[in-house]
């Protein structure tokens, strides 16, 4: 057994662990806590397949934003902790869900063992056709070329998050500012570590945004990561989120899948189809639509983990 | 054994784990990381099938890569939005819980053990 093969079993062993804890940890803040180890641990494993895109992505998204999100839920839902005997189920209904989640488990590992050694590819074909698109990355050339469509759609499901989370509002804050008021003195400790951070994470998102069109990045992990230096300016309360009706904010909110769509309908115009890009002129659009992709993920990321608005709109 | 192979196997015990999580805990938070749990899982099964898929001088396919990162980004979607539902219902009546005995009888009555 090689010292690689060893570091992947133990790697394994270790994801399994912490994924163990937020499941069954006692109290919910820890478990969330434990959350964001396994999103970091999960990402390592990325790496071990090869994907360094997706090992990005879920450092920035799955296990950083999705952190703070769940940590600033958890910490408010901290007083109200149910008594033991209400937190899950017991008895018999809790060894059939037991007995359950093991044969979904042994069924998928199954299904695992089955996969042929060689499986369908569409590796060649995006390879095939990178050249075209002027980009060096094919992870890059997949979500913003070949599958744009869905890459479009899926900003807008970023939107109606935001929407949704909005809308569940309480009537007399609907159109005022999520969050915490700017602080007149903040926390200092947070405060330094924003002022430290913030200034070089947007350089590092802005990097890991311009080389995303050659090398693992891209407009969602430079996005992400320019959205986690918003949030992190905000907790410090340096600066307070803006108000929900605010043109700009809602503006920046959707132009991301706004400058897609018009180019997406630009190319039935200019290139033949739905979504083509003019030949020779394919990376300029492709990165002018990621330009504003960076800018609606770095806002609506923000806006999701503020959560709904909690105080009067100033009038 | 290799890599990817034990990568799969981590996925589907994680599907298992989040599965359980997600059926036993009353707890709307912790149900919220149960489902997070059960989509790592998976795309990482999914992901196996990238890595499988390696051809054409890449270590792997970048289609399926493209979807996990698109996956993961909606995840985190549906995530916001349901704590944002948890957070309303706390508002709403103070507590937060999802046992059915809770809501039925008066509390601080305790639900029956079984």
């Amino acid at each position: 057994m090689s010292v690689l093969q060893a570091l992947d079993i133990g790697l394994g062993f270790l994801v399994f662990a912490v994924a163990a804890w937020t499941v069954f940890a006692r109290g919910a803040f820890a478990a969330t806590v434990g959350y964001v180890v396994y999103g970091l641990l999960l990402s390592l494993v990325w790496i071990r397949l090869f994907a360094v895109d997706v090992a990005l992505t879920e450092a920035a998204i799955g296990s950083g934003v999705t952190g703070v999100l769940l940590i600033g839920a958890a910490a408010r839902l901290r007083g109200s902790e149910t008594a033991a005997d209400e937190k899950s189920l017991s008895g018999l209904p809790r060894v059939f869900a037991a007995g359950l989640s093991l044969l979904v488990a042994m069924a998928l590992a199954g299904v695992v063992l089955l996969f042929p050694d060689e499986g369908p590819s569409l590796a060649p074909q995006s390879m095939q056709h990178l050249p075209e698109t002027g980009l060096g990355n094919p992870v890059t050339a997949v979500l913003i070329a070949y599958r744009a469509f869905d890459t479009m759609l899926e900003k807008v499901v970023l939107v109606l998050a935001v929407v949704g989370v909005w809308s569940l509002a309480a009537d007399p804050h609907w159109g005022g500012a999520p969050g915490e008021a700017r602080a007149e003195r903040p926390e200092p400790t947070l405060a330094f570590l924003a002022q430290v951070l913030a200034p070089l994470g947007i350089l590092v998102g802005i990097h890991i945004f311009w080389v995303g069109a050659d090398e693992p990045g891209g407009a969602f992990q430079g996005g992400a990561i320019l959205a986690a230096m918003w949030i992190i300016v905000m907790m410090a309360r340096l600066t307070e989120a803006p108000s929900t009706s605010a043109f700009w904010l809602r503006l920046a909110l959707i132009a991301g899948p706004l400058v897609f769509l018009i180019a997406g309908v630009g190319g039935a115009v200019f290139a033949g189809s739905f979504f083509a890009y003019p030949p020779g002129f394919a990376k300029p659009v492709i990165l002018f639509i990621e330009a504003f992709m960076v800018l609606s993920i770095a806002v609506n990321l923000p806006m999701m983990v503020a959560g709904p608005p909690r105080r009067e709109p100033k009038r | 054994m290799t890599s990817a192979t034990l990568a799969g196997f981590v996925g589907a015990a994680l599907v298992g784990l989040g599965l359980y999580g997600l059926i036993a805990s009353h707890e709307p938070l912790r149900k919220i990381l149960a489902f997070n749990v059960i989509g790592s899982g998976v795309f990482l099964v999914f992901g196996i099938v990238a890595r499988k898929g390696a051809s054409a001088g890449l270590p792997s396919d970048p289609v399926p890569q493209a979807m996990v990162i698109t996956g993961i980004v909606v995840a985190f979607a549906a995530s916001a939005l349901a704590v944002a539902l948890v957070l309303r219902l706390l508002d709403e009546t103070g507590r937060v819980t999802l046992s059915p005995d809770a809501w039925t009888k008066p509390s601080g009555d305790g639900a029956e053990a079984e």
